[in-house]
């Protein structure tokens, strides 16, 4: 089976893979640097599927795209790219199929998200609709914190920057439950423990075994379904009232959650790619 | 075995490089990135753009 390993920057987790394709018997890699990459819409890459690990996510998105339009097998699928990698259509799909979510408000200007702040109540967290590892998020305690955030965000940001996504800020304890979805299956949860509010690894997050329970599982797999299914890793909050699913990663880091949950997570993102039934 | 392009320091690289892979210069501490692997080429890893991530 020939697997394309689509990719830019090759980092621990992409390593790991890497090392797993090749020692799988019958497996030619064929490696797909999106930056070198052209389509010309008709050609596709001699491979049968395609492996997503590419950093950036606008281009994951559309190679996606472009790959399965030619007829190929891609995991993640574009259309969980899309909807995992953009916080708003996250929402959406948690809340078309019922996942517990934090109380969430988009809004368009800065005087409707300020009605939507203050309607949420203090402390609310501004999230940009597209990013990763906890930046640009904005704890917001105030009213005056609220003016600041908007008006910084309308003026010095991007476009994409004034679509505005603000969520109720969720008292976690010091920690998230990180859970990883192979398939049908909820293979391993980490802890993600930090003094700080935003408590991703690339902050300085620390990771422990979280036991995956069946009310875990089950709420994991019930987001990953939502989004579409494959490889993803679901962020969660623990709260006096049950879990909250509050993102799903479609490229997702695991490297610093395999010593401490004991579960060989390359070994078996890679079962999954080869298998049949994926 | 090579020099970081940076501060000139010696780079080691794994068993197994991969053209794309991230290394880290032990003396600077600058972020590299393998080029070319025969011989292996180092140059400093691309800055983190707003659509990074997972």
């Amino acid at each position: 089976m020939r697997v394309g390993f689509l990719h830019s920057l090759i980092r621990p987790d992409e390593k790991l893979l890497i090392r797993e394709l090749r020692r799988r018997r019958g497996v030619e890699l064929v490696f797909l640097d999106d930056r070198r990459l052209v389509f010309d819409l008709r050609t596709p890459p001699a491979v049968d599927v395609i492996l997503e690990r590419s950093i950036n996510h606008s281009r994951a998105m559309h190679a996606l795209r472009l790959f399965e339009s030619m007829g190929i097998t891609c995991v993640n699928r574009y259309e969980v790219s899309r909807k995992c990698g953009d916080k708003i259509l996250t929402a959406v799909a948690l809340q078309e199929s019922g996942v517990p979510q934090p109380e969430t408000r988009v809004a368009f200007t800065e005087g409707s998200t300020l009605e939507a702040i203050e309607e949420l109540d203090y402390p609310v967290v501004l999230k940009p609709a597209v990013g990763s590892w906890g930046r640009l998020l904005s704890r917001i305690n105030d009213r005056q914190a609220a003016e600041t955030v908007l008006e910084h965000k309308a003026i010095l940001g991007s476009y994409h920057h004034s679509i505005f996504f603000a969520q109720k800020y969720v008292e976690k304890g010091g920690r998230d439950i990180r859970s990883f979805v192979v398939g049908d299956e909820c293979i391993a949860a980490v802890y993600r423990t930090s003094d700080h509010w935003i408590t991703n690894t690339a902050r300085g997050a620390t990771t422990s075994n979280c036991p995956v329970t069946a009310e875990l599982a089950e709420l994991s797999l019930r987001a990953a379904e939502a989004v579409g299914g494959g490889v993803l890793a679901v962020d969660l909050f623990e709260t006096p009232e049950g879990l909250l699913v509050n993102e799903v990663n479609y490229t997702m880091e695991f490297r610093n959650s395999i010593g401490v949950t004991g579960v060989d997570i390359p070994e078996r993102i890679v079962t999954y790619l080869l298998s049949p039934d994926r | 075995m090579t020099n970081c392009p940076v501060c000139d320091a010696a780079v080691e690289a794994s068993e197994d490089p991969v053209e794309g892979e991230l290394l880290e210069c032990p003396e600077c501490g600058i972020e590299l990135e393998i080029l070319d692997l025969d011989p292996i080429v180092l140059g400093e890893a691309p800055q983190a753009e707003e659509d990074w991530g997972e």
